[in-house]
């Protein structure tokens, strides 16, 4: 009654294949898409856009990346954090301007700093840094698949996070070893820096967010996206009708570490404005996505919004309700909270292992025979 | 049936050509383990050529060898008149080789209709970028590709299950969707392993329907591998008989049915 496909016909190849085949479908997404365009810029503040659009808009764009390695190409990571912090990193020295060393005519070295790139550029660029990095860490998935490429990845992140803290270049040798964003605009409107409209970042990310589902969502239905599939259901059977297993993985961690590495770059300079290595993107981080990935739906974009959205409001839920309804001190509410979420986290994947995304489809599934039992 | 003859007629009226593929004095071992021994044998264009033998004779890992997975240590492969070299099996693919597997391996994850289109994959040639924008070239490359699947798909009849995912198709209709895989790559040369195994009798009369249809209308070569004898002999032009991976018997069925050694290998032989 309220979803239906009936009288919704594919009369072509295309039409069948687009991102959102029913009608109802299409018009909600578009009805999302405006609310969150021309609606929410209006009506945003500061604690709507620091405590929930913009961890959600950013960890989704992380989510959407790591989807694509491990739900769609099956390459366990846990490197998330360090590709974040390579994201992040690129991106402070691109919008600082990159100083290179270059032989002179004389043989000497000098010092030439590149001039700073707007931050958009410097987000992308960013992003592609991440991709080279991503690539060559994941080589060792050519030879060690699922636990032991787990491992490997591991060793990304302690590497990386250990780089940029002792590698001065990095943070443009700083004393405090911190990296801060200067004050940058896109189209002449602040986005980072201390004074920023709500509106104006939350736009920024939003595009960034838009921008990465629909990229991801059409290298998923295409042959790219088979490839990773084929490699992840059977790799044996995917050689065989002419996948190239190297070029398939590696593109993955190639796509997948420029999405994670985009929302690094906009994690600390939209977002954090300040970063220290060890406490932005350490572990946790990789953790948290992973988790923001399974709780989704591993191999689903909507699933990627889902999950982020999940791990993100939680929290924020519960400390309200915990907090500012029920008046429990912050502190008992804050490790009450760890609980709560560990727990629901178990229940959740018990009930369902398949995430999120896996209840919207047997919802909708329910949804097309409503009010009939079948 | 000379090497030396270039094309002939077979009784139902079929043409068959020239040598294919030719495996020359091919052995494999593991180890101490002589897989196949000297094994020489060739395909000819657009015939039905059976593999067969008791378990263990060594016909898979000679399907193995042509579809590159094992590399022999001695003997060579010969591909359309010039010697191949070792490959990987993603190049033999992309050579026009495509094959089923003993124990169907389908894409579990995936719908019937992705299953089939990776089975286009060598054929899609649109780079990332532009996938990524879909727009244009890669969207018209999808529609190509879609409406070449969806011609094996109505070929193998399995329409109304387009959509499914395969995880939750009976196995019988799983080993179809596994040719149609197949079949969708147009390969040159077609092995299959073992398509009828844990079939009944109706599901093998459909699939040998299925196989010389495929052999009949696109004039693709086949190398099947089968332990039912009656398909076998009913089905294919010529037959190489194998045991503990020597060759023991070459020639039409009937040839085959009436050789000592295979009937020795078969039936076993008196020791006295």
């Amino acid at each position: 009654m309220f979803y239906r496909e009936a009288g919704d016909f594919s009369t072509t190849y295309p039409q069948d294949s687009q991102t959102f085949p029913i009608r109802f479908d299409r018009y909600r997404y578009y009805a999302v898409l405006v609310i969150a365009f021309a609606v929410v810029p209006f009506i945003i503040n500061d604690y709507w856009l620091n405590a929930i659009f913009l961890p959600f808009l950013i960890y989704s764009i992380a989510a959407i990346g790591l989807n694509i390695l491990v739900g769609y190409c099956g390459q366990v990571s846990l490197g998330t954090g360090g590709f974040m912090a390579v994201g992040a990193y690129s991106c402070y020295k691109f919008m600082t301007g990159v100083d290179i060393w270059l032989m002179g005519a004389d043989g000497q070295m000098i010092q030439y700093a590149l001039p700073p790139i707007n931050i958009f550029f410097s987000v992308i660029l960013a992003g592609l840094v991440t991709a080279a990095v991503g690539v060559l860490f994941g080589l060792p998935s050519l030879r060690i698949k699922g636990f032991y490429l787990a491992v490997a990845t591991l060793a990304a992140q302690f590497f990386l996070v250990w780089l940029f803290n002792k590698w001065e270049w990095a943070y443009n040798y700083s004393a405090s070893g911190q990296i801060n964003a200067p004050t940058r605009g896109f189209l002449g409107v602040d986005v980072t820096g201390p004074a920023t409209e709500a509106w104006a970042t939350y736009l920024f990310c939003l595009m960034f967010v838009i921008g990465s589902a629909v990229l991801a969502r059409n290298l998923t239905r295409g042959s790219v996206g088979r490839k990773w599939m084929a490699i992840r259901d059977m790799d044996i059977a995917a050689e065989i009708i002419g996948v190239n297993p190297l070029r398939a993985k590696l593109s993955a961690f190639a796509v997948s570490s420029f999405f994670v590495g985009v929302s690094g770059a906009l994690f600390f300079s939209v977002y954090l404005g300040a970063v220290e290595v060890g406490e932005a993107f350490g572990i946790q981080k990789s953790f948290l996505v992973l988790f923001m990935i399974i709780i989704g739906g591993l191999g689903s974009i909507f699933g990627s919004f889902a999950g982020a959205a999940f791990m993100v409001l939680l929290p924020v839920l519960l400390k309200n309700t915990l907090v500012g309804t029920l008046g429990w001190p912050t502190d008992l509410a804050a490790h009450i909270e760890f609980i709560i979420v560990g727990a629901l986290i178990v229940v959740f994947l018990i009930l369902e292992p398949h995430g999120l995304a896996q209840l919207w489809r047997v919802a909708k599934e329910k949804l097309r025979l409503w009010p009939f039992p079948y | 049936m000379k090497d030396t003859v270039e094309s002939f007629q077979t009784p139902d009226g079929r043409t068959i050509g020239g040598v294919m593929m030719e495996m020359k004095h091919i052995t494999l071992r593991f180890g101490g383990v002589v897989a196949i021994k000297d094994i020489s044998f060739d395909i000819r264009e657009g015939e039905i050529r059976a593999i067969i033998g008791p378990n263990g004779a060594g016909k898979s890992s000679m399907l193995n060898v042509i579809s590159g997975f094992y590399h022999p240590q001695e003997g060579e492969v010969w591909f359309h008149g010039s010697r191949r070299p070792s490959m990987k099996p993603f190049q033999v693919a992309r050579q026009g080789i495509a094959r089923t597997f003993q124990n169907i391996a389908l894409f579990e994850g995936m719908s019937v209709l992705d299953n089939v289109m990776t089975g286009r994959l060598t054929q899609m040639k649109t780079g990332m970028m532009a996938q990524a924008i879909w727009w244009g070239k890669a969207e018209k490359e999808e529609t190509e590709n879609r409406e070449k699947v969806e011609k094996v798909i109505d070929f193998l009849e399995i329409q109304h299950i387009r959509k499914t995912p395969v995880g939750r198709l009976p196995y019988g209709l799983k080993k179809r969707v596994e040719l149609a895989r197949a079949l969708a790559a147009e390969p040159k040369l077609l092995l299959l392993d073992e398509p009828m195994a844990g079939m009944n009798v109706e599901e093998k009369e459909d699939m040998s329907r299925f196989i010389l249809d495929v052999n009949d209308e696109f004039g693709t070569t086949i190398a099947l591998i089968e332990h039912d004898m009656g398909v076998v002999m009913d089905l294919s032009d010529r037959v190489v008989v194998m045991d503990y991976g020597k060759k023991i018997g070459d020639g039409s069925p009937d040839e085959v049915r009436n050789n000592q050694d295979v009937i020795d290998a078969y039936l076993g032989v008196a020791h006295d």
